[in-house]
């Protein structure tokens, strides 16, 4: 190999001046393309990948199926017959009505934590503490308490959203400016006006934090939580696909999972995030 | 000719204005033995030594001295933000005894409320006294055009300059029509021209609105230029060491030769109180 002997020497130049021609092309042309067609060409790349390995049959199909058979297994699932639909229908309302009670307990407990000392001194550490737990090792004592039911999943998503948003409401609370308090005080604001005008919305930023991580962790054990139910749910779908050793009905519905886990960010918490730091000017408008 | 324009819109919006305090007769201010003391974790350091001050209703007193002289700390107590450790504080014959709109604090920082508009910030306070919401947007846009800024209502506050965030801020004051405007270095933070140009702006809506106005302010050439009366601060206790009445005529160019005479008489007060041996002559002076 060291001893490079003549005739070689040109094949090595060649094969160097064809890669020093590529490159710059491709150099040129992927910023060119904008994020979206980047986006897209990674993911067609990814799926090409995909169907390549399923393929190559190293594993055999009902462990890995192909794109076109989670597609497929997607549209018969949507489909008049399928229980998809409903399936999300059931997940997406224990999400809400969880979600709802975190929201109105979290920014109490919140409120209470920032505001009064010994709240935050007993309290604050048990929400602190409770925070480490995750969520999903409520439920067998949901499923004691409560038995196979609606509210023991419930319970359980309230205990994955509750705490972050708590300590979201605290801390944008602690760290509000002294100088909007004392503005506002001298202008007259006290008591709830003081709370509902001022402390809240100067806290706003931090508090959108914790609510979007309440909402992730609250979705995270809500799949959790369902794994163990027998009713109809997306959870149930990704276990009884596991049962009927449909790996194509389990791919789907993680599909699904992310699906409805990216349209919430981008319809609900990225332009109430967007308008925020517009507002407070942390982005270019 | 523009400061009459100025002067006669204030004059028809008085009414407007709501309760327009005749402050004419009445002290609007007297500060009577008001003294500071914190105790933290390094003992008790005294901010303040007891201090007397008596304001006239429309007069324009200046509070001048070096940082850590306590001027801030008792415009805050005269605010009602904080309390006096000794001594009372009298607004229009009344007690302080907390916050009051009668009595309204400028900030250096401007503290406008970033989730709020140009517009809902000046109206903040008169929604806070219940004033009803087309009254409050009348108010509000007077006040935006008296400090030229009609055009930036629905503007947001990381919008603005610097010194378009101070007049917003005024405006905001304004709008309660407060006996007294209290403003602790309202121009510190902004570049030369602009607070030359809101030394300017401020005489104008001063001499419209007749507030009383105490301003606090470490430059010697804002406290001449603005004060009827300047008072020196000493820092570490924080006291008053000389008062200066300003008779200069109105308005006031900075180039004026009085204003610069006047001026180096001040400073050289300011002087004598910031080295540490005059420091003792001084207070040996007046005690």
């Amino acid at each position: 190999m060291a001893n490079v002997t003549e005739p070689a020497a040109p094949a090595t130049e060649t094969s160097a001046a064809s890669t020093k021609v590529a490159r710059p092309a491709l150099r040129r042309l992927l910023p060119a393309l904008g994020p979206w067609v980047r986006r897209l060409i990674f993911y067609l790349a990814l799926l090409a990948l995909w169907q390549l390995i399923a393929n190559s049959a190293i594993w055999p199909d009902y462990l890995l199926p192909t794109p076109g058979e989670v597609f497929s297994d997607l549209v018969t699932g949507f489909g008049s017959g399928g229980q998809y639909l409903q399936a999300s229908l059931v997940s997406l309302q224990r999400l809400a009505i969880g979600y709802a009670i975190s929201l109105v307990l979290g920014v109490v407990l919140g409120l209470l934590m920032a505001r009064v000392r010994l709240f935050n001194e007993t309290v604050g550490s048990l929400v602190l503490g409770l925070q480490a737990l995750p969520s999903v090792c409520w439920l067998p004592l949901a499923v004691l308490w409560l038995g196979l039911s609606e509210q023991a999943i419930i319970f359980v998503v309230v205990m994955g959203a509750l705490f972050s948003i708590t300590l979201g409401v605290d801390a944008g609370v602690k760290n509000t400016p002294p100088i909007y308090l004392k503005a506002a005080r001298n202008l007259g604001a006290r008591g709830l006006a003081l709370s509902l005008q001022v402390v809240m919305p100067a806290a706003l930023p931090a508090i959108l934090v914790g609510l979007k991580q309440g909402w992730s962790f609250a979705w995270r054990s809500l799949m959790a939580g369902e794994l163990l139910f027998f009713t109809l749910s997306l959870g149930n779908l990704l276990e009884t696909g596991r049962d009927l050793n449909d790996a194509a009905q389990v791919v789907s519905v993680m599909f699904v999972i992310i699906a409805i886990g990216v349209v919430i960010n981008s319809l609900i918490f990225a332009p109430i995030e967007r308008r925020v730091r517009e507002r407070w000017g942390l982005q270019p408008t | 000719m523009f400061f009459q324009t100025i002067a006669s819109a204030a004059r028809d919006a008085e009414p407007a204005a709501g309760s327009a305090q005749s402050t004419q007769g009445s002290i609007p201010l007297r500060i009577e033995g008001v003294s500071k003391i914190y105790s933290g974790r390094a003992g008790e350091v005294e901010a303040l030594r007891p201090i007397d001050i008596d304001v006239a209703p429309g007069e324009f007193v200046c509070l001048l001295g070096p940082s850590g002289c306590g001027k801030s700390t008792l415009l805050s107590i005269i605010a009602g933000l904080e309390p006096a450790t000794t001594g009372t504080v009298w607004a229009n014959e009344q007690k302080v005894r907390g916050p009051g709109t009668d009595r309204v604090l400028l900030f250096q920082e401007a503290a406008l409320f970033p989730w709020l508009d140009v517009q809902r910030n000046v109206e903040f306070g008169l929604r806070q006294i219940g004033t009803p919401r087309k009254e409050r947007a009348a108010l509000a846009r007077y006040f935006l055009e008296l400090v030229h800024l009609q055009g930036f209502e629905r503007s947001y506050v990381h919008q603005l300059s610097g010194g378009m965030r101070q007049r917003v801020a005024i405006a905001r004051g304004l709008a309660l029509n407060p006996a007294v405007l209290l403003m602790d270095e309202p121009f510190g933070a902004l570049d030369a021209l602009t607070r030359d140009k809101l030394h300017a702006e401020l005489e104008l809506i001063w001499a419209a609105t007749r507030k009383t106005v105490l301003f606090v302010t470490h430059n010697v050439r804002e406290a001449v230029a603005l004060g009827d009366r300047v008072l020196v601060f000493a820092p570490r206790p924080g006291r008053i060491v000389r008062e200066f009445r300003i008779d200069l005529p109105r308005p006031r160019a900075l180039e004026d030769h009085a204003l610069v005479d006047q001026a180096k008489e001040v400073l050289a007060a300011l002087q004598g109180v910031m080295e540490p041996e005059t420091q003792e002559a001084v207070y040996g002076e007046r005690h």
